[in-house]
């Protein structure tokens, strides 16, 4: 099977679903000739053509807002967000208007807006956040987040299907950092599914996007210390796999939430919330929560690195818990 | 070439002319200054080009890392405009803003040290290269949301009226975000509420790898402040002196009128759009790139002051190793300083 990095797999899945479905259409800024600030699209406007692969004029509000207009024509927009830092430019549209139309009159806003989220690269305040939040507390949106490429494009792709508006969280830590292997022929990951990325029976862990990466990593050591870690890997945040999560929960009694996002308000929040109202029974510890904390992303790569969550803080964690 | 670009809505537009043309337009606007005046113009660009060279070189070498937007071929802008203001004036740019900032007379050392993320950057390292600030000459940022700093700079100018305080502001920003609602929403405020404060459009051609006409529905981006029947200027962004010129007129305009002005200076940049971005290939070539550099800004202004004897070869080498020792001593002083420590991870988030 062929390897594909993160970004490929999810360049991948727009060039099938452009060719599946003629209604499909990308739009955003540079994602023509220049493919991309980090070039997903590179290429794409050469194959499909400038009336569907558009660049943009820095108008997040209207691309977010044209988007939806089609949408409701019966079109399959694909908006990019050249960092998902920008995202809040085109907020009313994405918050009042897509996310409340089915609500307010039956119709589908079958758009995706995807785009690069997430620190590791020193980007600063502006081109690191994990904004997730903002649109996981908007119902009627979908919100995706996938950690391997297999998942990139199988999200993608189901994303691009599902007739909601879905808000896809790339990590730009991944693009060119992971391979794995990708099927070069047409298949979905469902959205609102969770994947166990390990078995393990001392302490769920459950994350999600790059952090994934960073649970197996800790997953590894902990093993050799005798303690066995299970990793839960979300996918999509909203609606979220909450099967999934109680019975890593009911199985290893014990459990740590992790996210790159920061702490107060986090996805952990919600989780530790659930598990408190429905695995209470089952735990053994205290519910953990590793996140970032409640700052700005700083650009210092120093700074930059005691703000993530890391494998040392987790293990450190993890240990801690084992313990109790 | 006349100048008379004040007259609310006629706009007096600098011709293409020749190589020869812009010299002998220069050297006559040369000829109405001050000698020291003309010198520091020189002196300011000069530092400017070889600071943001030192920053290529730096960020090569790994001392500089995340994004980092270079200022080469546009540096006439920044220093003709804010040398037209007093020290009690307002700036605010987007995140290509190191020339601004030392044009603004910032001390290069916690420039540099910003770029480094350390923690005697001017952000204490927590923004890096597109969030320089210095509120006490009125340096407010360093903004990395397109067109994010045009309202602030709107509220700056509000307030200055609010105050009875004698300010101007001045709003940096590219031509790409001419196209983004808050640029909109703030020049009708500006003109509405009778604001003095200036908006100045970089037009270097492209934002990032996407050119001005493929983005907007119109060419002559200054037009668009007779939405607002905002009073507008073009000026040439390749002659210091030309926006100097066009700057002072809007000057006054503010101090004395409370009354904003759109400007558009034309100009190019000579690097990619950031270190990550190749300076041509997908969206320009290399031709096209080489014919702009010969519009260098310094060079030009250097042949100008030369004819007109104000600065002979000497001279110019003297100013050029002094300012490099600058740029020399201000990465010194970045590369000495501490990072920051993990206590500072937290600080700065509220006020005590
Ligand atoms: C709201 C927003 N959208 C997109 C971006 C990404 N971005 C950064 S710079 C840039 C191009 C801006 O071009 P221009 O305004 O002409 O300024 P220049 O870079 O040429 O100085 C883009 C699209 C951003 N920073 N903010």
């Amino acid at each position: 099977m062929p390897q594909l990095t993160y970004l490929e797999a999810i360049r991948q899945g727009l060039w099938e679903e452009m060719e599946r479905d003629p209604s499909v259409f990308l739009l955003g800024e540079d994602i023509g000739p220049y493919g991309g600030a980090f070039k997903v699209t590179e290429g794409m406007q050469k194959k499909f053509g400038e009336d569907r692969v558009i660049d943009t004029p820095i108008s997040e509000s209207a691309i977010v807002g044209a988007a939806i207009g089609a949408a409701l024509m019966g079109m399959r927009p694909v908006a990019e967000m050249q960092f998902m830092d920008f995202i809040s430019c085109g907020f009313d549209q994405i918050v009042n208007m897509a996310a409340k139309i089915h609500y307010r009159w039956g119709a589908p806003v079958p758009i995706v807006i995807r785009g690069p989220s997430g620190a590791g690269v020193h980007g600063g305040p502006y081109h690191s956040q994990s904004n997730e939040m903002w649109f996981v507390h908007t119902p009627g949106l979908k919100v995706v987040a996938p950690a391997t490429a297999y998942d990139a494009k199988g999200l993608i792709k189901s994303s691009i299907r599902d007739n909601n508006p879905v808000i896809f969280y790339e990590h730009k830590y991944l693009y060119r950092r992971i391979r794995d292997e990708v099927p070069a022929e047409d298949y979905v990951v469902p959205l609102g599914k969770a994947a166990v990325r390990r078995e393990g029976t001392d302490i769920a862990v459950i994350t999600y996007g790059a952090m994934v990466w960073t649970a197996l990593e800790a997953a590894d050591l902990l093993a050799q210390k005798g303690i066995s870690l299970e990793i839960v890997d979300l996918r999509t945040l909203l609606p979220y796999d909450e099967q999934c999560v109680l019975s890593s929960v009911r199985k290893c009694s014990k459990v740590i939430l992790l996210h790159e996002d920061t702490r107060v308000g986090g996805m952990a929040g919600e989780l530790a919330a659930v598990i408190a109202e429905k695995a209470f029974e089952d735990l053994d510890g205290p519910i953990v929560r590793v996140t970032a904390p409640d700052t700005p992303v700083p650009f210092s790569p120093p700074l930059e690195e005691y703000f993530l969550p890391n494998v040392q803080k987790l293990t450190d964690a993890a240990r801690q818990l084992a313990a109790y | 070439m006349k100048s008379g670009n004040s007259s609310r809505g006629a706009v007096h537009v600098p011709e293409a002319g020749g190589a020869e043309a812009q010299l002998a337009e220069q050297q006559e606007r040369a000829r109405q200054k001050d000698p020291q005046l003309l010198k520091d113009l020189l002196e300011k660009m000069l530092l400017v080009r070889r600071f943001e060279e030192k920053c290529a070189e730096m960020y090569t070498l790994g001392k500089i890392g995340g994004f980092c937007h270079l200022y080469i071929g546009q540096e006439a802008v920044a220093v003709g405009a804010i040398t037209a203001l007093e020290p009690q004036d307002a700036v605010l740019c987007s995140y290509r803003e190191h020339g601004h900032a030392l044009a603004r007379s910032m001390d290069p050392g916690p420039v540099m040290a910003e770029l480094f993320g350390k923690s005697t950057g001017c952000s204490k390292g927590k923004g890096g290269s597109m969030h320089i600030f210095d509120q006490s000459l009125g340096f407010l940022g360093g903004h990395g949301i397109v067109g994010g700093q045009i309202p602030l700079a709107a509220g700056v100018a509000f307030a200055a009226k609010y105050l009875n305080q004698p300010r101007v502001t001045l709003c940096f920003f590219g031509e790409a975000a001419v196209n983004i609602g808050s640029f909109h929403e703030s020049l009708n405020l500006a003109q509405l509420w009778k604001l003095p404060v200036i908006f100045i459009i970089e037009n270097n051609e492209f934002g990032m790898g996407t050119p001005i006409l493929k983005t907007s529905s119109i060419r002559n981006l200054s037009e668009k402040a007779g939405s607002y029947e905002m009073a507008r200027a073009v000026v040439d962004g390749m002659d210091v002196l030309s926006v100097y010129d066009g700057l002072s007129e809007a000057v006054e305009r503010a101090r004395k009128e409370n009354l904003p002005t759109l400007i558009e200076a034309r100009t190019y940049r000579f690097m990619g759009h950031s270190m990550s971005d190749p300076a041509h290939g997908t969206y320009r070539t290399k031709e096209e790139l080489a014919e702009h550099r010969q519009r260098d800004p310094i060079k030009r202004y250097t042949s100008t002051l030369e004819s007109l004897g104000i600065i002979n070869q000497e001279y110019i080498d003297d100013l050029d190793s002094k300012i490099r020792e600058v740029v020399g001593q201000a990465v010194t002083f970045a590369d000495e300083s501490p990072d920051p420590t993990a206590e500072d991870l937290t600080t700065n988030v509220y006020l005590p």
